[in-house]
Formats: C-alpha cells, sequence, structure tokens
C-alpha cells in the first residue's frame, strides 16, 4: 500500500481518475478496522486531511461550510456551531470515544454507508448537501442521495465529498438527535432518531422533518410523522401519529442489539421524543441566527 | 516493498524514522523508534490502549497511518515523566493502585493527560466519559477514576 497526501481537491481527483485501486479516507476509524478484517486491499491510500477545504468550518449569511474530513470534535467544540445546530452537534459528538472523535468525520461517518451513522439523521433533518469532486469538477448533491444501501454510496469511484453544506437555522426553528443503546457511551446506535421543526408564530408547527437510522438499509424520512406535525401542536394525539408513523416505516434487522419489535417501539419513542426537544429548542429560538 | 522516511517529534526530540505507508502509527513507534509504552490491544480503535497525542490531541494510535505524521508532534507515555520525575498522574496511578496487570495503564495516562490539559478541575462523571474509549479489564474503573480525580488535585496546586 502506498500512502499519498494531496494538497488540493484537483490534486486528489486527478490521482483517484488514474488508480483504480484507491481507497481515500479521513481518520481512517472505519478504513482500518475493514483493512484489518480483509474486507479491502487498496493499493493506494488516499488522506484527504491535507487538503485545506476538508478541514475547516466556516460560516456566511446563508450556510454553514464544514469541510467533510473535519474532526467531529471540532463540530462540538465550536460554540457558534453547537449552538446553532445541538442536534447535529450532538449526533457528531455521539461517535465513539475522544480518541475518535479527534479523527472521525461527518464525510466518512456519511460514505463508510453504515445504517447505523448517527451524524446522518442529524444532517438530513436539516437538509444537509454534499459537494462532491470528481474529474469533472463538482456537483452538490444532498446528504439523503448519497448512501443507496449498506456500505454503498452513489459516489463513482473516482469522487469524493469536500465538504457540507448547511443552511442557516432560521428562527423558531431548532433540531434534535437521540440514540438508543444499551450502555451508555460507545456502542453503535439500535435505533436514531432526528427531528427538526420550525414553528409559526402563533406556536404551531410550521415545518417539520423526521428521519430515522439504523432501523432500514439506509436512513429513512418519515412522511407521515412530518405531515402529522405541520399545523399542528405537539399534544397527544399528534405525538401518537408521529411515533405510530416512525414504527411503521421502519424495516430493521434483527441482531444481537436489538430485535425487529423492539427497534420499531423504540424508534416511535425517540422521534416523539426528538420532535419535543426540538420544539422546545425552536421556541428559545425566537431571535436572529 | 518501500519504506517512507518520517521525521516527527516525538516526546520532545526530533525523531527520523523509516515505516512501510500502510504501517500504523503504533506499529512504527513501537518497532522502529523502540516506544513499546503504547500497546495493542484490538487494533480497531475500541480499546485506548495504543492512545497517544498528536499534536495535542488524544486518539488511537492503531488506527493512525505512520506516514500521516510527517512533521506532527507525538507524546507517548515515555514522555510524561520530567527529567526522572513521574507525572502526577503516574504517581497517583502507582499510589493509589489503579493498575492491575498494566496493558491498559500507558493508553488510560494518555487519555487522563488530554482531559486534565482541557478540564482541570473534572466531575466524576467527566472524567469517566473521557476515558470511555479505555478498556480495562481488571481493575473495574474506580481506582482509576479517583486516580485522575487526586492528579488534577494536586496539579491544581491544592
Amino acid at each position: 500500500m502506498k500512502y499519498i497526501a494531496p494538497s488540493s481537491v484537483e490534486e486528489a481527483t486527478s490521482l483517484l481518475s488514474t488508480s483504480p485501486s484507491a481507497q481515500v479516507f479521513a481518520g481512517a476509524t472505519d478504513v482500518v478496522p475493514q483493512l484489518r478484517a480483509g474486507r479491502s486491499a487498496p493499493e493506494v491510500l488516499v488522506d484527504l486531511k491535507k487538503i485545506e477545504e476538508l478541514v475547516s468550518m466556516a460560516k456566511d449569511d446563508d450556510k454553514w461550510t464544514v469541510g467533510a474530513a473535519t474532526p467531529t470534535a471540532n463540530l462540538t467544540e465550536d460554540e457558534a456551531f453547537s449552538g446553532e445546530f445541538p442536534g447535529l452537534s450532538e449526533a457528531a459528538g455521539l461517535i465513539g470515544s475522544d480518541q475518535i472523535q479527534n479523527r472521525s468525520s461527518l464525510g466518512g461517518n456519511l460514505c463508510n454507508g453504515s445504517p447505523a451513522a448517527d451524524s446522518v439523521p442529524a444532517m438530513v433533518v436539516n437538509g444537509a448537501r454534499a459537494v462532491i469532486a470528481g474529474p469533472n469538477g463538482t456537483r452538490v448533491l444532498d446528504v439523503a442521495e448519497v448512501v443507496t444501501g449498506p456500505g454503498q454510496t452513489s459516489l463513482e469511484a473516482d469522487e469524493f465529498i469536500v465538504e457540507f453544506e448547511i443552511d442557516r437555522m432560521p428562527a423558531r426553528s431548532g433540531d434534535a438527535y437521540l440514540r438508543m443503546i444499551p450502555r451508555t457511551e460507545m456502542d453503535i446506535a439500535v435505533v436514531g432518531a432526528g427531528a427538526r421543526v420550525t414553528l409559526a408564530e402563533d406556536g404551531s408547527i410550521e415545518e417539520a422533518v423526521v428521519a430515522l437510522g439504523a432501523v432500514a438499509p439506509t436512513v429513512v424520512r418519515v412522511p407521515d410523522a412530518e405531515a402529522a406535525l405541520v399545523g399542528n401542536t405537539a399534544d397527544d394525539e399528534t405525538l401518537s401519529a408521529v411515533a405510530e408513523a416512525a414504527s411503521g416505516v421502519c424495516n430493521p434487522i434483527d441482531d444481537k442489539r436489538g430485535t425487529v419489535a423492539y427497534r420499531k417501539q423504540v424508534a416511535g419513542v425517540l422521534a416523539k421524543r426528538a420532535v419535543l426537544i426540538a420544539i422546545e429548542r425552536a421556541e428559545q429560538r425566537n431571535g436572529s441566527k | 516493498m518501500a519504506r517512507t522516511h518520517i521525521t516527527a517529534v516525538v516526546n520532545g526530540d526530533e525523531t527520523e524514522f523509516l515505516a512501510e505507508d500502510g504501517t500504523s502509527l503504533l506499529n512504527a513507534l513501537r518497532d522502529e523508534v523502540g516506544l513499546t509504552g503504547a500497546k495493542e490491544g484490538c487494533g480497531t480503535g475500541d480499546c485506548g490502549a495504543c492512545s497517544v497525542m498528536i499534536d495535542e490531541k488524544v486518539t488511537t494510535s492503531c488506527l493512525v497511518f505512520a506516514p500521516e505524521v510527517e512533521g506532527a508532534t507525538i507524546l507517548t507515555v515515555e514522555g510524561l515523566a520530567d527529567s526522572g520525575e513521574l507525572h502526577p498522574l503516574q504517581q497517583c496511578f502507582l499510589e493509589g493502585a489503579a493498575l492491575q496487570c498494566g496493558i491498559c495503564t500507558p493508553g488510560f495516562l494518555i487519555a487522563a493527560k488530554a482531559l486534565l490539559d482541557k478540564n482541570p478541575d473534572p466531575t466524576e462523571t467527566e472524567i469517566r466519559y473521557a476515558l470511555a474509549g479505555n478498556l480495562c479489564r481488571c481493575t473495574g474503573y474506580d481506582k482509576i477514576v479517583r486516580a485522575v480525580q487526586e492528579a488534577a488535585r494536586e496539579m491544581r496546586g491544592q
């Protein structure tokens, strides 16, 4: 295996176009265990962390731009970002230990393609977009469209994610992410639930997005829960509809961490709780960005 | 296989070594630099026994490719003591019997140092979360947590 650390996006894409057996990586927290397990044997290891755009965080009036290889620790430590997107920041902060946090990244968490990736439902509810570089320039794709199945993405072999764009959090809006694991730390989600709401002036819900992780081959949106929330408040009837819709979209696996019935049940509970937290945060964000 | 020449500051000394590109930093430190403090427990980033600091950030050296640290500053457990005097964390681990077999200890010491660098007065809960990435199969963790609390008190001059 040969290690190469390109210093620009162009250098990296041309390297990938000419190296059929190349593996890009950021923190390598998933790549190394896969190499060690013999599940992949690339000839070239392409370290993306020496490309400036990939390890950076910036905001303007419209959006945040987060480099795809930025350590997730930076997302939780950046007070402006974690204050505006507490749900996404907490989701990113759930990935592994402090040791992992200093290496793991949104780009890696997404492209690894795990259905249980914690940051993905939180990115999806916030409408995050992936800026993807390839030999013919860049294209922009909704994060929800990147993963096509367990371990599978819609990226070509010579493409990689440069950065994520996340529109600034509007007023009266909030996000949340909750994860169920059998212990308190260092485990893989049995169920993950992300929610984002925007409230109308009268306090009713104007917009809602709910997404679940670890209950289907990819992260899934819950359109019936979103429809139940819009125009209503979080009364018992609405929350029951949210829970029922969340349990209904689940197509989970049965494994040692959770049975199908358990995952469906927990998905409903977590979706409800995540919506309530998002609403509470939206109520506190009456002011400006 | 071709080996890459790597220069890094390891425990305060500019250090040069050769490593194959796919080699982990852990193996390079142990086999090429001769620093065997960091241990391999799992090799997949779960156990924390190989924890080192790279540019002041704690990480598991088994997940780092050796060439990544070109130009970086690395701290391993061997760099904690100062001129033969143990670091307060090391002294408190010894005095509090916060180790039994010792395999996990270098990783715990580095992770605890990373915590205290950022947070000199952590609560017990903060200590337990900060050390969640370090597994110990002997002690049951209580003595480790108490040793970190004691070292933190000493380092704050209390």
